[in-house]
């Protein structure tokens, strides 16, 4: 085949293979103790775990999931002292003394908490992934106190990417939800 | 994203103890960028200070009629803040207008100045870049450049070999409200504390394009301080963006207005998405100033704030974007 | 029939708004290590050195296997062939020092955390020697050239050959148009990231090592069978389960090389291994491939198209001939006696595209149906008048075959009415909402209706429940509900003592889930099984001592409420539970294989079809375009459930949206290397870009496609979306957008 696009001179200067030096010591794992669902919990992590992979890594609390490890797609939502945040961009040692939701402390004894029987009925889901960060958004979106209408849910809903495009039926769910 | 220690002093000396001791130590806010450069190999501090805890937060009127922005308030926490919703309303659309709720919630006030550009090349390592790696060119010339600068860029620097060439927009939509409230950044450092004008505080690529503002080494932002003047009556943000919402913008306008009838008696016209900072012109706001709220004066505006950009192919579409942008701000800003 | 047709809430639902649902990476064991992938650079050429040295000194660090050390693997390519693999000469994880794409990976890091190996990958150094590369279609559409051929075509039928003379056709038609159509590359992008966890079990039977494999995958026995092909494992050496899967829209239909490394890596190591890509790493396989497009219709004055040609170009790797059925579909719409169908491939140095939802479907049919659009306002025809007129009552392109079944006719005027399409106005730029253009635009979609072999076990548990499998997945489309409700429809039992399982290999072999036959493939499999123990329950009871059912044929009986009962005297019963202490207190199971009847189903062309209408409001000055609403009228057979089948339209209309306005791999062809490979600027729809979305079913019955009348719905919601949000676009603004995405710069300039 014949080559038609040429190396551009800026790839001569191209980034050269790291230049960082040695590898540097390992950071010391340190006990840090936060509340997650409602239970004293002490993990032994290093300061470079994020707040995500601490839950997922650490503590086996696999429901706040990765989607992007980037602050990009919502899926890793929980909530830290009541607000919605994206733990894939926060380091778990910054956390030490807060209270962490994920979506497994949503219910009760007494059940399903109400938005995620709202998802249910409202089918507002299908391949699951984005759902736990898009109901702890959502219950984020609701201590907020800013949404009342669908086009406010609508907005204050998209910082959690649904590839499967539940949208509409997010929406319902989380309208049904609010007028509660 | 490499091996790093962790401190988070109880006050702003030992905060900056920490920096003086460990010129690789950086601060820590919300982390929303810094965590996101450092997961990409782009940012490497050895130690991160972790600023969340210091005496930096709330929001507070001061004596003079201006508004005090605590360094460590959340972007969240400003918008939805009740003196800055009536005082400022332009500031609360514009951080609504940014990021997503989870990011707001965590992203603050200081560590936003510090947000670094979405630029392609920037971002991915394998690149030539000379923001992240000085001397390295700029892939972004000449590739794919959608949403790089068309303002503040020299002719002189469009070769992408050149060591110090850049194209890299800063991204934060706050930072062009705060251009056109004037805002001033306190910061404290080794030599006693000082104010920069909001202006001064994001620079040009220039020949450092690795340096996206001009604080110095060791300095810490404590306040960003908002003058009286609020444009309550007349004002708006517009975005535009590939999608509704959680995108960085192509291009952005804050306007604030003041008018008197019909007649804009001062005026302040920010662009976001533009350039290496967010993009002011004194003289195009002046071409508005005792003029009537008309079409024809907005695209005076637009077209004179506009001169001298400069396309670089994909974003060259922005130039004219920018114009249409210009004139349907004042538009909805004096309706 | 209790169940089938109702909207019963997902049997998964639990599950998932509460977290317990475990994905591919989420299955964490004692002792896990944590592979991260080290991606090359540049998009072809010769590694000439890697220094794994620095990583390998990170404490923590297990070891870094590049193409130099990696453990041998099978030698042919055949080994490596999954079963979707197009023909070619798969791409291999670390086979040697060759580069093919930008993104390939280089290295493994494996290490006793994630974020040790994370570091260390940023430590290894690659060093290349560069060779010039080819990434532009455009710049090599002279390089097109007709693909192979291979097992592909079975499901992916090449062009019919030319019938007539659509040139002539096209010179004398007194009205014509011609479009030429630029579709960028896509992603899929499923929320999960690709990840496998390899359990490495110990050694079992005579020594042999065994693997618990949590692959994402649309088919966990593929993965099983690349990996035995691969590492020459036997079957009861590894398993692969996947039991929910963060969804996949084509990107699961081959193993993808995380799960290569992940496996090499437990087998050498003797470890368990869990390997995730990253976002960035998941622009570095399969795509929806770049294509280019020309179509060209002519019509006589009353509307009737008297020529058509579509010719499309995709684009390919350099090792694997993908392809798609792009062009094919005009000629299912549209019976032209003049007509020339077209498609090549230019190979590129990419990797080897993949199905992506729609594959080809989606590409063609904007191309046609904007085609016809810009041909129904030259012949001044209402757009849905032009596709009435020339409505094809059969398939030409298999050789005049009949439909088995196409209620698209009633797609037109349920859409249409819902719509409020008899308002429009056709004139282009008429009509205005505050400063902002509407426009209303339709067209027409048409899908595959496949029904594959398969195979499912049922099993009357000791409690009386019954309990179904089969080795299928559920990537987000109902499959585990479906497939419950129709267990229990067949067996007349209450849907709460129903369970199906999925995604094991240790269960009945069904092929993977995609193009849209899940629904018809497993539910004819499903339906087959539960029949097949109701038949051997039967038996059980009429051999039963002092059995009410001594005298009876199976005919004779139906299954009901739990209960087994005589048709003509209902109150000759049995219950279910009954025949387990007729089997000796064990439970009664059956393993039965579903095949369609290919004398009956290949008469006929079997397809779903629909129709869009959408609403956008343009502002024209600054080129955004909203969809406020859209309607999308399906006729897909029966509904197995509404509530879910919704959910599928509607993700399948926000994909339309989304590959409109949104999607687009921009690549640097300077580098060959995709540039806006992350979530931030590889856009895709946010909650806030969605509006108002109406989905209709519309009844349709065909006995022909399967048993069930089922017809599938995966893909036929995308389909007829971005045509008609095209035409819609330029009904707002007079401007014929071709190309895709319509992104507010097209609009403007």
């Amino acid at each position: 085949m014949s080559v038609k696009t040429l190396t551009p001179p800026a790839v001569q200067l191209a980034a050269k293979a790291d230049t960082r030096g040695p590898a540097r010591p390992m950071p010391k794992p340190g006990m840090v103790t936060f509340r997650i669902n409602g239970e004293s919990k002490t993990l032994s992590i290093a300061p470079w775990t994020t707040l995500l992979d601490a839950l997922r890594e650490y503590a086996n609390l696999t429901g706040t999931k990765k989607g992007c490890d980037h602050g990009q797609c919502g899926a890793c939502t929980v909530l830290v002292n009541g607000t919605r945040i994206n733990s894939c961009l926060t380091l778990a040692v910054m956390h030490d003394d807060h209270e962490i939701t994920t979506i497994e402390g949503l219910a009760n004894e007494g059940g399903l908490h109400p938005l995620q029987t709202a998802f249910i009925n409202h089918d507002a889901f299908q391949c699951g992934y984005c759902t736990p960060g898009q109901i702890c958004s959502a219950v984020g979106l609701m201590n907020e106190g800013q949404a009342k209408t669908e086009a406010d849910v609508r907005e204050l809903m998209s910082g959690n990417i649904c590839r499967c495009g539940a949208y509409p039926h997010i929406v319902d769910a989380v309208m049904e939800a609010i007028k509660k | 994203m490499n091996p790093f220690t962790y401190a988070r002093p109880d006050s702003v000396d030992k905060a900056l103890g920490e920096l003086r001791t460990n010129p690789t130590a950086k601060f820590i806010g919300g982390g929303t960028n810094l965590i996101d450069l450092m997961k990409e190999n782009i940012e490497h501090p050895t130690r991160l200070v972790d600023v969340n805890r210091l005496p930096l937060g709330g929001i507070s009127e001061l004596p003079d009629g201006r508004l005090r922005l605590g360094a460590t308030v959340t972007n969240a926490e400003t918008a939805y803040n009740e003196l800055v919703k009536t005082r400022y309303p332009l500031l609360s659309q514009t951080i609504l207008a940014g990021a997503s709720p989870q990011l707001r919630n965590m992203a603050t006030n200081g560590g936003n100045l510090f947000q670094r550009t979405r630029c392609y090349y920037f971002y991915d390592t394998s690149m030539p870049c000379n923001k992240r790696q000085p001397g390295s060119g700029c892939a972004a010339i000449g590739g794919y450049n959608r949403i790089h600068a068309i303002l503040g860029t020299t002719s002189g620097n469009a070769d992408a070999t050149s060591p110090t060439a850049c194209i890299a927009t800063y991204p934060s939509d706050m930072a062009v409200a705060l251009a056109a409230l004037e805002a001033v950044v306190q910061v404290t450092g080794p030599n006693g504390e000082r104010s920069i004008n909001f202006a001064d505080f994001h620079r040009l690529p220039g020949n450092e394009p690795q340096r996206d503002n001009t604080l110095e080494a060791n300095e810490i932002v404590k306040s960003i301080d908002l003058p009286a003047k609020g444009f309550t009556e007349n004002h708006t943000y517009l975005k535009l963006r590939d999608r509704s919402s959680y995108a960085f913008a192509l291009v952005s306008v804050a306007v604030g207005l003041e008018m008197a009838g019909n007649t804009i008696t001062d005026a302040r016209i920010a662009l976001g998405g533009v350039a290496h900072k967010p993009w002011r012109k004194p003289e195009a706001e002046q071409l508005l100033v005792g003029k009537a709220a008309t079409p024809e004066n907005f695209q005076l505006a637009a077209d004179n704030l506009l001169a001298g950009a400069i396309g670089y192919g994909h974003n060259t579409f922005k130039i004219d974007l920018a114009k249409r942008a210009i004139v349907r701000a004042l538009g909805e800003a004096t309706n | 029939m209790t169940y089938i047709g109702q909207p019963v809430k997902r049997v998964d639902g639990y599950d998932k708004v509460t977290g317990k649902a475990k994905y591919a990476a989420e299955f964490n064991v004692p002792g896990l290590t944590y592979g991260y992938v080290v991606s090359g650079t540049i998009a072809k050429g010769k590694i000439t050195r890697i220094d794994s040295s620095r990583a390998l000194a990170v404490p923590g660090v297990i070891q870094v296997f590049t193409h130099e050390n990696r453990p041998h693997t099978a030698w042919f390519d055949i080994n490596y062939k999954d079963l979707d693999a197009p023909p070619g000469s798969p791409f291999r994880p670390l086979h040697d020092a060759q580069i093919k794409y930008s993104g390939q990976p280089v290295a493994l890091v494996v290490a006793e955390t994630f974020e040790v190996a994370r570091y260390a990958a940023s430590l290894v150094v690659v060093e290349y020697n560069e060779e010039a590369h080819e990434t532009s279609l455009e710049a090599n559409l002279d390089e097109a050239r007709d693909p192979k051929s291979g097992m592909a075509d079975l499901l992916k039928p090449k062009p019919p050959k030319p019938r007539g003379h659509a040139d002539k056709a096209l010179a004398a038609a007194p009205v014509s148009v011609q479009t030429h159509h630029v579709h960028g590359p896509q992603h899929h992008n499923p929320m999960e990231m690709f990840g496998t966890t390899v359990v490495y079990d110990g050694e079992q039977k005579k020594g042999k090592p065994h693997f618990t494999i949590y692959d994402k995958t649309q088919g966990a026995p593929s993965s099983q069978l690349y990996v035995k092909q691969i590492f020459g494992f036997s079957s009861d050496q590894v398993r692969v389960i996947s039991p929910y899967v963060g969804g996949g829209f084509g990107s699961g239909l081959r193993p993808q090389y995380q799960l290569f490394l992940a496996v090499m890596a437990a087998k050498e190591l003797k470890r368990s291994v869990r390997v995730t890509l990253t976002r960035q790493q998941m622009f570095t396989f399969g795509h929806r491939p770049e294509t280019v497009q020309d179509v060209a219709l002519g019509a006589s004055a009353d509307g009737t198209i008297t020529a058509l040609k579509h010719r499309a170009v995709g684009a390919t790797s350099q090792f694997e001939d993908y392809t798609e059925v792009v062009v094919n579909w005009s000629g299912m719409l549209y019976d032209v006696p003049d007509t020339t169908l077209e498609y090549q491939i230019t190979p590129l140095d990419l990797y080897s595209p993949l199905d992506m939802r729609a594959p080809g479907g989606v590409t063609g049919d904007h191309a046609i149906e904007t085609a016809m659009d810009a041909l129904a306002y030259e012949l001044k025809m209402d757009p849905v008048e032009l596709r009435l007129k020339n409505y094809s009552e059969k398939d030409w392109t298999v050789g005049d075959k009949p439909y088995s079944s196409k209620e698209l006719r009633e797609c037109f005027r349920q859409g249409a009415e819902r719509f409020g399409w008899e308002n429009r106005n056709p004139e282009p730029r008429a009509t205005k909402r505050g400063n902002v253009l509407v426009g209303w635009g339709m067209a027409t979609g048409i899908w595959d209706a496949n029904t594959l072999p398969a195979r499912a076990e049922a099993v009357l548990t000791v409690n009386g429940k019954l309990r179904v499998s089969s080795a299928t997945a559920d990537i987000g489309t109902g499959t585990y509900t479906i497939m419950t409700q129709i267990a229990a429809d067949t067996l007349g039992m209450p849907i709460d003592d129903v369970i199906f399982k999925l995604g094991d290999t240790d269960m009945p072999l069904a092929p993977f889930q995609g193009g849209s036959f899940t629904a018809a493939t497993i539910g004819s499999a499903v339906k087959q099984v539960c029949t097949d123990l109701g038949k051997k329950l039967f038996k059980l009871a009429q051999k039963s001592k002092g059995s009410p059912f001594y005298d009876a044929d199976y005919d004779e009986v139906r299954f009901a409420d739990g209960h087994m009962r005589l048709k003509k005297d209902p109150s000759v019963t049995m219950p279910l539970i009954d025949m387990v202490a007729l089997n000796g207190g064990r439970s009664v199971s059956e393993t039965s294989t579903s095949i369609v009847n290919p004398l009956k189903t290949s008469n006929y062309s079997r397809h779903t079809h629909s129709a869009a209408f959408v609403e956008v409001e343009v502002d024209e000055d600054l080129g955004t375009v909203t969809v406020t609403r859209a309607v999308s009228a399906i006729a897909a057979g029966r509904i197995l459930n509404p509530r879910t089948a919704r959910s599928q339209i509607i993700g399948g209309m926000v994909w339309g949206i989304s590959s409109a306005l949104q999607e687009d791999s921009k690549m640097d062809h300077r580098y060959g290397r995709f540039m806006n490979h992350n979530l931030a600027e590889y856009h895709v729809p946010v909650n806030a870009d969605i509006h108002d979305l109406d989905v209709i079913f519309v009844e349709e019955h065909d006995e022909i496609v399967n048993p069930l009348g089922v017809k599938g719905l995966g893909e036929i919601g995308l389909v007829a979306m971005p045509a008609a949000i095209a035409n819609a676009v330029w009904h707002a603004t007079g401007k014929r957008i071709y190309d895709l995405p319509i992104t507010l710069d097209r609009v403007l300039y």
